[in-house]
């Protein structure tokens, strides 16, 4: 089966800077894959190329098969992209711009019937007739993403889609696009809501400074980077008693609670076993395991 | 995949939204600048009408009117894509554009196409307010049409190269009032270039739009300050290269794709 996308040493030169530096990446189809960074990371930049926004400086990238600058015509028909910005056009209504986007696709009256499914599965059948600029932020956000869908693209690539969301309308939105993965779609998203990435992605890519600092399913990073920590609530007399009988653990201190870093959940028990036998008493005990938020801040504050 | 349908398909929906951008502020694109036209008509007649001659038996008031018409009709092309690329470009919808397969050639027509309708559209209305004044003899239809096309067109494609190049709407406003606008004044409409001293006769050879509008004009009356021909070879040149350019940029993606 085709790859959705491939890109193979994908370089991006500003003057000296080089915002994306030596990117291969293979995404599998119907993958839900994230792209994850800080800004200035180079994900909008990787992105823009596949896209034909940006061109590359060096390297190749294809999607469903197709180079993007020289087969630019039907990889293009194999995507559908959401933009970060809230850009729309100021003279048409919802659905005007629809059938406009779609006819720019070489779609036809024919899949006027499919930009009506599009606009009623994304809430937008009131404001369908209201011009563009009338539409609140949410709604624009929502117009971006059926403009994405409307000549039917087998790739969706979502760039920071819920940036300035209330929590209701991006629910729905990923419910959305949950469904449009379930269907067979590859759906490719950059996101600073990590958890969101936790939540929806199958594999994820960490990128900082135009490279790739960890690619793996989002399980095996999570297993891998995971960091399990062991914290205990103390009588605070107890605590400065600890560091000379616990030798060889190593702990923060925060009021009276004492957090132990594991390397494996056994030591917890370890640690238990070792404060009962020194008649410490345990007030309170809390086994914290770490999310991509902090595997993420930990690659990504990596010199 | 990208079938010939599909571009036939698409270059049509460009060209159908540029021509409903246009007419959605028809009040802006096509009412001012036909009352524009009228207004100068007016104040012409009134100050000027029948005491010059500028040809044998034509009267200044006839002899104005093709000019402000192929006046207008240059300035509407110009400002249709010229505007429709600048806004799309700072309002960042460009992209919609941008992510489509629409080829360079797709862009390129259907800007131009929306730009000739435009100017035409405009140059009519003032024909047929114009006709309630005089009565305006057609000697050579087909050299208004191709006149009226040619120029539209090169004009077309300039406003192009202008949306393109432009990255503010200051800079946008300079082409307008520095390169257009005295252009335009300067090339003949409201005078014949042998009322002018002889510097200035051969400084109006090197304008293009004398040649756009003095083509024009002797479509209507068979009488023109230079060749028709040479006029008609000098436009079409001009279109052919202002063409060529405006493709070459869209093909390279200058100021578009980063």
């Amino acid at each position: 089966m085709k790859k959705a996308i491939v890109f193979k040493n994908v370089r991006k030169n500003y003057k000296q800077l080089k915002a994306v530096d030596g990117i291969s990446l293979s995404i599998e189809q119907g993958e839900f894959f994230g792209l994850l960074g800080p800004n200035g990371a180079g994900k909008s930049t990787l992105i823009n190329m596949m896209a034909g926004l940006v061109k590359p400086t060096g390297g190749s990238i294809s999607v469903m098969g197709f180079d993007v600058n020289k087969e630019y015509q039907e990889a293009r028909h194999s995507v559908g992209i959401v933009p970060q910005e809230l850009v729309f056009d100021p003279f048409f209504n919802v659905r005007e711009m629809l059938r406009f986007q779609a006819g720019y696709f070489g779609k036809d009256k024919s899949n006027d019937k499919w930009v009506d499914e599009v606009i009623e599965r994304l809430d937008l059948t009131d404001k369908s007739s209201t011009n563009m600029r009338a539409l609140s932020g949410g709604m624009k956000r929502r117009a971006l993403i059926a403009q994405a869908l409307v000549h039917r693209p087998p790739v969706i690539v979502l760039d920071e889609p819920t940036a300035g969301v209330d929590v209701e309308l991006r629910q729905k939105l990923w419910g959305f696009i949950k469904e449009l993965n379930n269907e067979g779609h590859t759906i490719v998203l950059t996101t600073h809501y990590l958890e969101e990435a936790e939540t929806l992605c199958n594999r994820v890519a960490m990128m900082k400074s135009g490279k790739i600092v960890a690619l793996d399913s989002t399980k095996n990073l999570l297993k891998e980077f995971s960091l399990k920590n062991l914290k205990v609530r103390l009588q605070k007399n107890n605590i400065k008693k600890i560091a000379a009988l616990l030798k060889g653990a190593t702990f923060e201190q925060e009021g009276d609670w004492c957090t132990f870093k594991l390397k494996k959940v056994s030591d917890a028990s370890s640690i238990i076993e070792k404060l009962n036998a020194l008649k410490i008493q345990i007030l309170d005990l809390q086994l914290i395991e770490s999310d991509l938020e902090n595997i993420f801040l930990k690659l990504t504050s990596k010199n | 995949m990208n079938t010939l349908r599909d571009q036939l398909i698409g270059t049509w929906t460009l060209l159908k939204k540029e021509l409903l951008r246009f007419w959605r502020v028809a009040f802006q694109t096509v009412a001012a600048p036909v009352i524009t036209g009228i207004l100068y008509l007016l104040i012409f007649s009134q100050v000027l009408g029948d005491r010059l001659e500028v040809y044998d038996g034509v009267n200044y008031l006839v002899f104005l009117i093709p000019g402000l018409i192929m006046m207008s009709l240059l300035q509407n092309s110009f400002s249709n894509s010229s505007s429709s690329l600048i806004q799309a470009k700072i309002m960042g919808n460009i992209v919609f554009l941008l992510l489509t397969p629409l080829s360079y050639l797709q862009l390129f027509f259907a800007f131009l196409i929306a730009a000739i309708v435009r100017g035409m559209f405009v140059g009519v209305c003032i024909y047929l307010i114009a006709m309630f004044y005089v009565d305006l003899p057609v000697e050579h239809p087909w050299f208004v049409f191709i006149f009226a096309f040619c120029g539209g067109g090169l004009m077309g494609a300039f406003g192009m190269i202008a949306g393109i190049w432009a990255t503010r709407f200051d800079q946008m406003a300079a082409f307008g009032n520095f390169v257009i606008m005295p252009l335009s004044m300067l090339s003949g409409v409201f005078y014949s270039i042998h009322s002018l001293p002889q510097m200035w006769q051969n400084i109006s050879h090197f304008n293009p739009f004398f040649y756009m509008i003095d083509g024009f004009r002797y479509g209507f009356f068979g009488q023109s300050d230079t060749s028709p021909y040479l006029s008609l070879l000098i436009v079409v040149s001009f279109f052919i290269i202002l063409s060529f350019i405006t493709i070459r940029m869209l093909k390279s993606g200058y100021k578009l794709r980063n």
